[in-house]
């Protein structure tokens, strides 16, 4: 018998999975390409569960997907969030962000806005997100500043854009950023199968945290730097989601609910869905929710815990645990503890040899056909 | 990491809001990315930190909460606190 789950904070809306944008790290599955992606809920189904989400306790509705603004719903749905008393943030890649949406958005009640850049090397910048999109991202961001949003910049680091740290912050810092999300690739979704292409060096990562120091020392908190290490090179895991089902949800563009962005990766896995059931009905009752809830369906390993931090990292990733062990049933490999750790060991001895396999080849995100794994 | 603020005339800074959270029964502090519940004193404070009222304002109208005592110290302390965090800013010098 599981004890009652608490309430969720956090709602993720991946609204659809279109995106002008093809980065090769992109959280979203491989198979965005699948018919029933395609199938994307109604406004008036987004407007119910938000205000179901506001009855259940969650606080945040990060509105994300793909790109968000491809929706052209998105002002309504801003209107249902501040409603339904949620907190609205906009996670866009910015080059749909024009002035006359920005400010439909704004009047609609949209509260922070994040915009995505690549690098802060326009060339580079373009290169990664596989478009021509650096120029508007800016814009779009000096837009977000004008209109009165708060602005995080999100950065996702790896092996190709890390030894810019200085010019990306630097550029968030001349945006007039409150925040910026450096957050090193995690090897799940896209990031999966360009995993050797974009996972850095000890060195890149060690430069990188001294950087960021040395800048929240110098800038102190008018702007947030939020500094993420790629799981790989930590000891113990990172909790999924703060925890299966603790405390938040995503739901995907066909009204799937889910404990986190990859758990349709897991095999036997039935999802609920928002065109079925409440929202109430599915955190508190759903198999999938209480799949992994909790410390009840842990492996021996994590049970008998030798630092005893079940309830910090709640076992890690399922997803990463089936990724690299098959069985999401399993402590996830990035815990130092796990008997398959080498896995971990022998992929960060690779990333740093001076043979290292991989010529930083990159495979972009489309929604046109599901690749390979590799 | 602490700085030598001005803190003068206290404000939210934009994308900062407080929410009654029914759910919980507590008020909390909404801000991008994140949620800070909030003690009864620190609602109080925050309630009248509106740019316009200075903390010496701020002191003086709820010393009468607190059986006329002065709450400067306390009040100032706090603000600082989050001031440090990035949660207040100076609504003159919009740092």
């Amino acid at each position: 018998m599981q004890a009652q789950a608490p309430n969720p904070l956090l709602l993720i809306a991946e609204l659809t999975y279109k995106c002008p944008l093809h980065c090769p790290y992109c959280s979203n599955p491989l198979n965005i390409g699948d018919a029933r992606y395609n199938d994307e809920i109604s406004t008036e189904d987004w407007v119910r569960v938000f205000h179901e989400a506001g009855e259940l306790g969650v606080l945040q509705l990060a509105l994300t997907g793909g790109e968000p603004l491809v929706r052209k719903d998105c002002e309504e749905l801003c209107v249902a969030a501040k409603e339904a008393g949620l907190y609205s943030s906009l996670i866009t890649a910015g080059t749909p962000f024009t002035r006359k949406r920005a400010e439909a958005l704004r009047e609609a009640g949209l509260e922070n806005v994040q915009i995505s850049i690549q690098d802060s090397d326009a060339i580079e910048s373009d290169r990664l997100a596989g478009t021509k999109a650096f120029t508007r991202k800016i814009e779009a961001a000096h837009l977000a500043r004008e209109l009165g949003f708060p602005l995080t910049i999100n950065v996702v680091l790896h092996r190709q854009n890390l030894d810019r740290i200085e010019q990306i912050i630097q550029l968030s810092e001349d945006l007039g950023a409150r925040r910026v999300e450096l957050a090193n690739s995690q090897y799940s979704g896209w990031a999966a199968i360009n995993r050797i292409a974009l996972m850095p060096t000890r060195e890149q990562l060690e430069h990188g945290e001294a950087v960021v120091q040395a800048a929240r020392e110098r800038i102190g908190p008018k702007m947030e730097l939020l500094w993420v290490l790629p799981d790989y090179y930590e000891e113990y895991p990172k909790p999924c989601m703060g925890g299966w089902g603790k405390d938040a949800m995503v739901i995907t563009p066909n009204g799937d609910v889910l404990p986190c962005q990859a758990a349709a990766s897991i095999p036997g896995l039935e999802f609920e869905n928002v065109r079925d059931k409440s929202l109430s009905e599915i955190w508190f009752e759903s198999e999938s929710f209480n799949r992994f809830r909790g410390t009840d369906w842990m492996p021996e390993l994590c049970r008998n815990c030798p630092a005893d931090r079940q309830e910090v990292d709640f076992g890690g990733c399922r997803c990463q645990a089936l990724a690299l062990l098959g069985d999401a049933n399993l402590t996830d490999p990035v815990c130092h503890f796990s008997p398959h750790h080498s896995i971990i060991t022998d992929a960060v001895a690779e990333a740093n040899s001076p043979t290292r396999n991989g010529n930083g080849e990159l495979i972009y995100r489309t929604i046109e056909k599901v690749p390979a794994r590799t | 990491m602490s700085q030598t603020f001005t803190l003068n005339v206290p404000a939210l800074p934009n994308g900062f809001r407080l929410h009654w959270d029914k759910v919980r029964s507590r008020h909390v502090l909404l801000f991008p990315e994140g949620a800070l519940g909030l003690n009864e004193t620190a609602v109080h404070v925050l309630q009248l930190c509106d740019g316009k009222r200075t903390i010496e304002d701020i002191s003086a109208e709820l010393s009468p909460l607190f059986q006329g005592a002065d709450v400067h110290e306390d009040v100032e302390n706090l603000l600082i606190a989050l001031a440090n965090r990035g949660m207040i800013i100076d609504a003159g010098t919009g740092t």
